[in-house]
């Protein structure tokens, strides 16, 4: 027996408010990060991922009430990343309620960070976010919200933040996000073989299918996703059936 | 007005577990944080979280909250996670580490005891198979998820006094209870509508004791 797979939608938060337009019938405002949280929370989600794109460096502290206005509402996991760049930033936000950090480029020029939250705070808040693209038939991590090729090998990269102490990997590909296509199963299981924290599969979700396939044939322990609960195409609630009705572990 | 105490010695966010209680009770209760032994003399009921080492919990729990143990047994007190977890003989972290002893049992780490490939900690949403009938599970079902992050798993050595088991690997006492204590290895305040139902039952269930 072992734990159920995990279903995390992941929201974008900018300047303090959900943005990528949300799109539920119920909900009166489809910008408030409170109301949406809440929204899957009845749906069951396992947990819920707040991404902060806020570009300018003043904007950044609203991520901090943010967290702090759904920890007080909604009682679910919280991770929470996007511009996270040292442990100050990691204990600000563990303080305000979230339960788990990603940390991304930060961890990738300072991979000590690592360590250090681990160390002080144990494994089970941090998160590494690793966003990967295929080259030449090698995959390659991407730092700077996927703008600079760090040379690093995506497996070897997983293993020496598990080594260090990571909690769990946030795999994205970067190749399938946006596309619809289906997750990158290549890579997850290729990962997943060695890896033992979990994985969580990113990028690409366009149906039902895909993730079961990322949990099947991926070895993913969780799978999130945004565009296809956000524009209601289904909700958190089917996702759990369809994967019940598969055989699969869900809460 | 009845005050219940979360016992704050510096190693865990308390920010779920307040907010959580605060969902859940009434007007006639206040909510607040003990720093020292001398905040839980008034207190009606003790909640006790925790997250991190055994070693530096209990550490900390002996300078700050010295015969906490008296207390313990002596009013409404709900333990969570590592808060469930001193309350056995001894946890093997650390080279083993003296304990409480209000609760007949050990804690072991998951590693020692499988050989089974699983993912440590356990984290994630696992199964809670109620053993026997109590107030504290009302209308929570049977088998209903909970929210567990944890490295080492209790085993109590009396049923009676075990009220839940999970399975990971090995099954595992996931809740205890024991005439004025509750505690539980899962996080109710991270569990969603089951985890406050479970709060609320324990308020209620604590006005009768």
């Amino acid at each position: 027996m072992s734990v159920a797979k995990r279903i995390i939608p992941c929201l974008d938060v900018d300047k303090g408010r959900v943005v990528k337009g949300i799109n539920f019938v119920d909900i009166v405002d489809a910008g408030d990060p409170v109301e949406v949280a809440k929204k899957y929370d009845s749906e069951g989600a396992d947990e819920i991922t707040f991404l902060d794109i806020t570009a300018s460096h003043e904007g950044r502290d609203t991520i901090l009430s943010v967290v702090e206005k759904v920890a007080n509402e909604v009682f679910i996991p919280l991770t929470v990343g996007g511009g996270v760049s040292d442990f100050n930033d990691v204990r600000d936000l563990l303080s305000v309620g979230a339960d788990k950090v990603t940390i991304n480029t930060a961890a990738v020029s300072n991979p000590n960070i690592i360590n250090d939250v681990t160390e002080k705070i144990g494994r089970q808040c941090i998160v590494i976010a690793v966003d990967v693209k295929k080259i030449d038939n090698e995959y390659y991590v991407f730092t700077h919200g996927g703008r600079k090729n760090s040379m690093l090998s995506a497996y070897d990269w997983c293993m020496e933040c598990q080594k260090r102490g990571a909690g769990e990997i946030l795999l994205t590909s970067m190749d399938k996000d946006g596309t619809k296509d289906g997750f990158d199963l290549e890579i997850l299981n290729t990962i997943s073989t060695d890896l033992n924290i979990p994985l969580i599969a990113s990028g690409g979700a366009g149906n039902l299918e895909h993730l079961h396939e990322a949990i099947t044939k991926g070895n993913a322990d969780a799978v999130l996703a945004a565009s296809i609960f956000h524009f209601g195409e289904f909700s958190i609630t089917e996702a759990k059936e369809y994967l019940k009705g598969k055989g699969i572990l869900v809460r | 007005m009845k005050k219940i105490s979360v016992i704050d010695y510096g190693m865990s966010n308390l920010h779920s577990v307040l907010k959580s209680f605060q969902k859940v009770i009434d007007k006639k209760y206040s909510l607040s944080i003990a720093k020292t032994i001398k905040d839980l003399e008034d207190a009606s009921i003790i909640i006790l979280p925790g997250q991190g080492a055994a070693n530096s919990c209990m550490d900390r729990l002996n300078s700050k909250f010295p015969s906490l143990d008296k207390f313990i047994i002596n009013r409404p007190f709900f333990g969570i996670c590592l808060g469930f977890q001193i309350l056995f003989n001894e946890s093997s972290e650390d080279g083993g580490v003296k304990c409480f002893s209000i609760i007949d049992g050990t804690v072991t780490d998951f590693k020692n005891t499988t050989n089974r490939k699983l993912k440590i900690p356990h984290m994630g949403w696992n199964i809670v198979n109620q053993n026997h009938s109590h107030p504290i599970w009302k209308n929570i079902s049977n088998k209903s998820f909970f929210y567990f992050v944890h490295s080492y798993y209790a085993q109590a050595t009396k049923l009676s006094d075990e009220l839940s088991t999970t399975d990971y690997g090995i099954n595992f006492t996931s809740s205890v209870i024991k005439d004025n204590i509750f505690a539980c290895q899962y996080h109710p305040e991270k569990s969603s509508s089951n985890g406050l139902q479970l709060l609320s039952n324990f308020i209620t269930y604590s006005e009768g004791i």
